[in-house]
């Protein structure tokens, strides 16, 4: 098929001899994060504070729990208590390194699961429309209804604390803002000519929805997926706070917030330690997601 | 990815298959009717409902170029998506070569599907984002039961058909594209399920028109190459003489006129038909056109005037017109070469004052019904 | 206009109707048997029966919810264990209060963004959208409870200018917040709820008025001879709407999430209140708090909504 007759010529644009592999979709995103040096820095600086977190058992200099009693509120920058101690007199620096497993914890695992049950049911409502759509989304919208640190609070309030109630809590929060990013996309996926091209091939619904739905719903929604980390991380020391988290002496920066807080006439830098934490945490996972989602807009 | 859609053979032979034979139109459509509910009030009950496609037959003959115009909003697009099941019809009757669509000993959904396809308007969304285009075109063979080789074999072979190199553009992304290369892009995704009708929705009216001619000169050729019959669907009254060799013309989701491409457009029965023609522009900077030839808005699909449709834009309307709708007579028995127009004009005896005892001319060839539709 | 209004508050009425739902539900998530709570030890089967028979506890569900309700619109929310007093009464009292700082705040938030976001929108790239953009990532990212204790810390421990905690000595009737001495209570709670609002207002306001700007219309009265004062009055009057949605939303957080700062400068709110509520496990005024606070965001939402279908005259009010 190789003598292509001459009106049938491709009006190809200025040509240059591409190889045939194109870039494809992530390799244009890489490009345009190569040089976002903000994200970048952001994303390190996430990857220091996940692996400080996974490896704090091996890394933190002392016991998080141990107490003592003759150390109590020892100032920061002073050895061996790098950050001091708190008001058991425990290491702040080895407490807020474990802190950060329990924070990092509520903050990413509440988001997949959120992601994986709202996303589903987005999904369901965008690509049937019609009646499903709206039972589904109208439950949403009782859910949107509250604020969510309300929402938060009363659900975890009248199932009590721990971290297994802290998690569906946060969870159940974060489900309906999902599933409302997903139903969006996919009916904008919905409603384009290609969806109509597969089903007019026959294809099973299955099919059309993981081989050409699924691809072009994903990215928005993890993108949007991954702002809501930092919330989530927010709200659950927010809850911790509150006392609603795990209970002491877990190591939990909302929580030692909470408790450190009678302590402020003594050693206020001290106390203020946890929040920090939470602040440059948050602070990172924002940057890298705002980043991510300005690097996916571009249409190529 | 597994995909177990019954087939009857892994690649799609060309169905050469003729079971009809030549005079067998190859789409009896009878009756077609859509009408699409509008939900208002606070219950949100049916209170009205839009009239996209109302009654409408026709039928189209093997290997021609049937050509659909009209304005915005007549329901040709609703009319194309009726016809390939992407819409579920309300009433009405589809015969696919001889066998009835949804009848027990008739065709399936799936033999509809395998015959007739479709290739849509806008290229920005008929492509997957995505996906690589030899993959959307490969995604059709793959649902019916190809291997991933397979498959992409064909999509490459008939990305070369339409004129595109498979191993220069077969993993670019639709982006990467310009519009006429992604409708033949869209035209290969069409043909890999060997289809023997070809519906064209408003498919080169994106396209600048240096491109369009390219792209139209291309269907023709794939017409003969494999052998198949195109519903092409325009507002460009140009293109559809061009390209076709019988006629539609729609208003407010109703058959107005049918008939011969040249006969409509040389010699229009329909007044609707002969407003629209009257709006092209021509080539010849003297002949002007000073008035519109077609006052006013299409009225309201949902509320269609009573008696002829186009009876509030008519020049030549009278009471007959706007008591009783003309019907399209006998649309699925005449001839082939028959030109027929939903009129009151056109027919004998109606009771309008110009339409008289002696037809005129063009009509006369119409008189005698040749095949009749067995009924079901 | 009122027509628009009434179908607006009609299909509000099932969203109610959930959060009352909702509400209710909640308290039956609660873990624990409240009757058993309220036996005396060695009390019988029969007799635990007969005290759930006595409040209604062994009705269906559904029955349960509509009694329920039926007391919910009466005004009855029942009585707070922990103070022993009706919880309306107790929730519309605080309600004053949090609404009080949570409406200065936005003021504040308000008038600070508009001014800082329309400069930024001006100068994208200079100082000021450089200032604007890292305080809006800060807002976002602030744990406010932390940052209350922060302000805490300088202002009142360090500083010593301003108290830590309280409302000061008159109670909420005769809180003046036009006095100093009482409204020196106010400020830092204020100052810590401003933080987040007046982040994410910032950007909206810049990003709404850029958008703006770099219309056509914007050339075309510039072409006209408008002077660069007038066209920002233009530009910020076509931002209007969105801004004016963005704060409605802005406050109903306010309302709604105010319990952590609240906790912190133990300001009687109902912020305050849910926590009390929670500590003492007082399921009828955690109940009550929520369905109030809930209550007012919807109706909130609505007020705004209607707000803007006035000032916005894209929307259509047929």
């Amino acid at each position: 098929m190789s003598d292509i007759p001459a009106n049938l010529a491709i009006d190809a644009p200025p040509a240059q001899t591409r190889p045939a592999k194109s870039r494809g979709y992530w390799g244009g995103v890489w490009q345009r994060l190569r040089y976002d040096h903000v994200t970048l820095f952001c994303l390190a600086l996430i990857l220091l504070i996940v692996l400080s977190a996974i490896f704090a058992p091996w890394i933190a200099p002392f016991d998080p729990n141990k107490s003592s009693i003759i150390h109590r509120l020892k100032p920061i920058g002073v050895a061996p208590y790098w950050l001091g101690t708190d008001e058991q007199g425990r290491d702040m620096l080895s407490r807020i390194l474990w802190g950060g497993r329990t924070s990092l914890a509520m903050g990413i695992v509440p988001v997949a699961i959120a992601t994986l049950i709202g996303g589903a049911f987005g999904i369901v409502a965008g690509y049937y429309g019609g009646w499903v759509n709206m039972v589904i989304m109208r439950t949403m919208d009782v859910f949107f209804a509250f604020p969510s640190v309300l929402l938060a609070v009363a659900i975890s309030g009248s199932l009590g604390g721990g971290t297994t109630n802290q998690l569906i809590t946060l969870a159940i929060v974060l489900i309906p803002p999902l599933c409302r990013v997903a139903e969006t996309a996919t009916s904008q996926v919905r409603s384009m000519d290609f969806v109509d091209a597969a089903r007019a091939t026959g294809a099973p619904t299955p099919v059309i929805l993981f081989k050409h739905v699924l691809i072009n719903v994903v990215s928005p929604v993890l993108v949007y997926a991954s702002t809501l980390v930092s919330a989530a991380i927010l709200l659950a020391s927010g809850l911790s706070f509150l006392g609603l988290g795990v209970s002491p002496p877990t190591p939990d920066w909302g929580l030692m917030l909470s408790t450190l807080r009678q302590s402020i006439y003594v050693q206020p830098l001290v106390c203020a330690l946890p929040g920090v934490a939470i602040l440059i945490t948050s602070i990172a996972f924002n940057l890298v997601s705002d980043g991510l989602r300005q690097a996916m807009d571009v249409k190529a | 990815m597994t995909l177990e859609l019954a087939s009857r053979s892994p690649l799609p032979e060309f169905d050469g298959s003729d079971r009809g034979g030549p005079e067998q139109p190859l789409l009896i459509v009878e009756n077609f009717k859509k009408h699409f509910p509008i939900h208002s009030g606070v219950l949100n009950r049916a209170v009205a409902a839009v009239k996209a496609v109302d009654d409408v037959s026709f039928n189209v003959r093997k290997g021609e170029t049937l050509g659909v115009v009209g304005e915005s909003g007549c329901g040709k697009s609703t009319l194309a998506r009726l016809l390939m099941h992407l819409l579920p019809h309300d009433e009405g009757r589809l015969v696919l070569d001889g066998d009835e669509v949804g009848e027990r000993h008739g065709a399936s959904l799936q033999d509809l599907r395998r015959s007739i396809q479709m290739v849509f308007q806008d290229s920005a969304s008929s492509l997957n984002p995505r996906l690589p285009i030899l993959e959307s075109v490969a995604f059709g063979p793959r649902v019916r039961g190809a291997s991933k080789t397979e498959a992409r074999a064909l999509a490459g072979d008939l990305l070369e058909r339409v004129g595109l190199k498979a191993e220069r553009f077969g993993g670019r992304y639709p982006h990467e594209l310009s519009g006429g290369q992604k409708q033949r892009v869209n035209i290969a995704r069409a043909l890999a399920l060997r289809p023997r009708l070809l519906i064209l929705d408003e498919a080169v009216s994106a396209l600048d028109k240096s491109v369009e001619a390219q792209v139209l000169n291309l269907l023709a050729e794939l017409k003969e190459q494999f052998n198949l019959t195109y519903i092409f669907i325009s507002h460009d009254l140009h293109v559809v003489r061009f390209i076709s060799d019988r006629v539609l013309v729609m208003y407010l989701g109703q058959i107005v006129e049918i008939g011969p491409a040249d006969d409509i457009y040389d010699n229009p029965q329909h007044p609707y038909t002969m407003a629209l023609l009257e709006c092209r522009l021509s080539m010849d900077p003297d002949a002007r056109v000073d008035n519109a030839p077609l006052a006013g808005d299409p009225p309201n699909p949902i509320n269609p005037p009573s008696g002829c449709r186009f009876h509030t834009r008519c020049p030549y309307v009278e009471d007959i017109c706007m008591a009783k709708a003309p019907p399209l007579e006998n649309v699925l028995a005449s001839k082939a070469e028959g030109h027929l127009a939903a009129c009151h004009m056109t027919h004998p005896g109606s009771g309008h004052s110009r339409a008289s005892a002696a037809a005129p001319a063009a009509l006369a060839r119409a008189a005698t019904p040749i095949l009749t539709i067995p009924e079901a | 206009m009122w027509l628009y209004a009434l179908r607006r508050l009609l299909m509000t009425i099932p969203i109610l109707i959930g959060v009352t739902i909702i509400c209710f539900i909640l308290i039956k998530i609660a873990p624990g048997d409240p009757i058993k709570a309220l036996l005396p030890p060695g009390a019988t089967e029969a007799d635990a029966a007969r005290l759930r028979a006595m409040y209604g506890l062994d009705q269906p569900l559904p029955l349960q919810y509509l009694i329920w309700l039926g007391h919910v619109l009466t005004g009855n929310l029942g009585m707070a264990i922990s103070t022993n007093r009706p919880v309306l009464s107790e929730v519309t009292r605080a309600f004053g209060n949090t609404i009080a700082i949570a409406f200065i705040a936005v003021c504040l938030s308000f008038v600070l963004s508009l001014v800082m976001g329309v400069i930024a929108a001006y100068r994208m790239g200079g100082l000021v959208d450089r200032i604007v953009t890292a305080l809006a990532v800060f807002g976002i990212s602030v744990p406010t409870f932390w940052l209350a204790v922060v302000f805490v810390i300088i202002f009142a421990v360090n500083l010593r200018m301003l108290p830590a905690t309280g409302m000061g000595d008159s109670d909420s009737g005769s809180f003046n917040y036009f006095r100093w001495d009482d409204f020196k209570f106010a400020l830092l709670p204020i100052l810590a709820l401003t933080l987040t609002p007046l982040g994410i207002m910032m950007r909206t306001t810049r990003s709404a008025v850029a958008e703006i700007l770099n219309q056509d219309f914007i050339q075309t009265i510039r072409a006209k001879g408008m002077s660069e004062f007038q066209v920002t009055v233009h530009a910020v009057r076509n931002a209007m709407p969105q801004i004016v949605a963005m704060l409605g939303l802005q406050l109903g957080y306010l309302v709604g999430g105010s319990v952590l700062v609240e906790t912190v400068f133990s300001w009687p709110g109902t912020g305050y209140l849910l926590n009390m509520a929670i500590m003492a496990r007082d399921l009828p005024l955690l109940q009550g708090t929520i369905l109030v606070l809930a209550l007012a965001f919807v109706m909130l939402n609505l007020v705004v909504d209607l707000l803007q279908s006035l000032i916005d005259p894209r929307i259509k009010r047929s």
